[in-house]
């Protein structure tokens, strides 16, 4: 296997709140391009964990880098170098869909003549070109999603972190989700995502369950099946998320 | 309900509250209102006069000039409130005609506490007449004549425009401000512009910028309509109002934004915009309540409202005409209260989660 470049270096990562260890001690590493799959029960801290990395919470110890840049001392240039897309929030749903290209292309620093020429191929791409001037209220969920996902990597970022993309989408609008991924990762975009759902494990390139804030296996879905002996990460993800200890939140 | 502390204080707290403002700070009774004697007379009826007033508690008599050169200055300073002239020869009038006048004039920009002194004024004086006519049993009579400084006909709307003023623009834009950046946490937009590379700074300046727009329209609404319907003249400069009103909400705003780093739910924020600012507004703003009555530390307190700064203000420049020079120290109040809240705004806003 020929030397990779690496994207994030994480090293020994923790975070306390109070006595409670919600990331004990983490470490791991992300190559260029690849779909790094960040599984684990609710409470485990993988929302702690990817939020440390993104710049929104303060680790309590431990080493990072994302893009080339130390999350603390550099915080600027990760944020330049990611793009984010959040479970709870994806779009402005009161701004048509072209307005929220333009809002994001903006804040991300993208000149009036790349926004222009990104939104229309992006809204192209996406078959958009109807409800390019309706409301974000207005589309399926499915389709926010998939324009969510479009504007977070607008600005070509080194790196896409998604939490939990496809919460309460129908199997079919998750499968052509998971397309418009591998594309990004043809463009070497790198993708860490967290999620529930075991399917979507199988897309990844490389998983890392977390426990109790620890990763306990990191490997390939084959490796892992192969490792633990199961038939699908469904097996592997019960294996591991009995032994354990938290209560999900 | 008994573990709710939070519920229980404002079930059982906020009636012993109320009962202690109403009933002990707010009144509408006149204290120690300042004021200034001009004795043209000199003579022992003025003098008799002078003392019955110095006496009294609703007036609190600063000093007897001897002409009323200065009385002018002193009422648009707001250092007095009413002043008292004797013409020449009082006393020989009085007891030639029977009959005598003399002046007695009244800040009228505050309606309420002007007709209250009206009413005082009129009392003392013939209290003193009734004495007089024991003494000589002669029909002595002495005429107050009246004269009300800058609002001649009492109308209310001088004082409730300008305290609408700063109670609508305080409560709009504290409330505006607040709730839409709390929304943004609500949704979770926040997280995704934290995530950008925009400055928290730009992400403030850009919340304020249209509010302080939408809040100046509510501000030219109020003036337009209190000009063409209720008459209210505008006798100072108006672009010197516009750019005071201009300050005044981005106080507002700022107060807003510090807000809407403490409260995490939309609900939280109209909370507290409403029930943390309206009541010390409309009670320490001035234009219901006199503020100089009030114990010495709610009047300390008062001075902590922005409102009750921008209310002397619009009251001067728009009532009695009065430029910057007259109103730059509540500007210089209103501008160090906005840096600081800006300031602490800026600083308390957090850029992580947690």
């Amino acid at each position: 296997m020929k030397e990779k470049k690496v994207v994030i270096d994480v090293e020994g990562l923790t975070k306390c709140f109070g006595a409670f260890k919600a990331v004990d001690n983490i470490s791991f590493e992300v190559f260029q391009g690849e779909i790094f799959g960040f599984l684990g029960a609710n409470g485990a801290g993988k929302t702690t964990a990817m939020r440390m990395l993104c710049g929104l919470s303060l680790p309590t110890s431990g080493k990072a880098r994302v893009a080339g840049f130390d999350i603390y001392k550099q915080s600027e240039q990760v944020k330049r170098n990611i793009g984010y897309m959040s479970q709870k929030f994806s779009l402005y749903e009161d701004l048509t869909v072209m307005e929220n290209i333009r809002l994001f292309g903006g804040i991300y620093g993208l000149s009036h003549k790349q926004i222009k020429e990104k939104s229309s191929e992006l809204i192209e791409t996406l078959d958009l070109i109807e409800v390019s001037k309706k409301l974000v209220a207005a589309l399926p969920l499915g389709w926010k999603q998939k324009l969510a996902f479009s504007i977070a990597i607008l600005h070509k970022p080194q790196i896409v972190f998604l939490d939990e993309p496809t919460g309460g989408v129908d199997p079919i609008t998750r499968r052509q989700f998971w397309k418009l991924i591998y594309k990004a990762t043809s463009e070497s975009i790198t993708v860490f995502v967290t999620t529930h759902y075991m399917d979507e494990a199988e897309y990844c390139d490389r998983i890392s369950m977390m426990v109790d804030g620890r990763i306990k296996a990191l490997d390939s879905p084959q490796n892992l099946k192969m490792h633990f002996s199961a038939s699908s990460m469904d097996d592997v993800f019960l294996r591991l998320a009995r032994k354990a200890q938290r209560q999900a939140e | 309900m008994f573990r709710d502390t939070r519920t229980l204080l404002i079930l059982f707290g906020l009636p012993v509250v109320q009962i202690l403002l109403f009933g002990f700070a707010l009144s509408n009774e006149v204290k120690n209102s300042p004021m200034l004697v001009c004795d043209y007379a000199q003579d022992g009826v003025s003098r008799n006069l002078i003392d019955k007033f110095s006496a009294n508690k609703s007036f609190n008599l600063e000093e007897v000039l001897l002409s009323h050169r200065e009385l002018n200055d002193a009422f648009k300073k707001g250092r007095i409130k009413s002043a008292l002239v004797f013409p020449p020869r009082f006393e020989t009038e009085l007891a030639r005609f029977n009959e005598a006048e003399l002046q007695f004039i009244v800040d009228a920009s505050d309606p309420n506490t002007a007709n209250i002194l009206m009413t005082y004024a009129a009392g003392l004086v013939g209290d003193y007449q009734q004495s007089l006519l024991l003494d000589y049993s002669l029909p002595y009579s002495i005429q107050p004549e009246i004269r009300m400084l800058y609002n001649p006909e009492l109308k209310p709307s001088f004082t409730f425009v300008p305290g609408l003023l700063a109670l609508v623009l305080m409560l709009v834009s504290v409330m505006m401000t607040s709730v839409s950046i709390v929304r943004e946490k609500e949704y979770g937009s926040m997280e995704v512009l934290l995530v950008s590379p925009v400055n928290p700074w730009m992400l403030i300046v850009a919340k304020i910028v249209p509010y302080l727009f939408l809040a100046l329209i509510n501000f030219i609404t109020i003036m337009l309509l209190s000009i063409t319907l209720l008459d209210l003249p505008v006798n100072g400069s108006a672009l010197l109002l516009f750019a005071e009103s201009m300050l005044f909400i981005v106080t507002a705003l700022s107060l807003g934004i510090l807000i809407s780093n403490v409260a995490q739910t939309q609900q939280v924020a109209i909370l507290i915009s409403l029930a943390g600012l309206l009541l010390p507004t409309v009670l320490f703003t001035g234009f219901l309540f006199p503020i100089e009555n009030m114990p010495l530390a709610l009047r300390y307190f008062a001075d902590l409202v922005p409102s009750r700064w921008y209310y002397l203000i619009v009251k001067s420049v728009m009532i009695k005409g009065l430029g910057l020079l007259a109103v730059w120290k509540e500007t210089l109040i209103l501008f160090l209260m906005t840096a600081s809240l800006l300031f602490l705004s800026f600083r308390s806003f957090k850029v992580r989660l947690l």
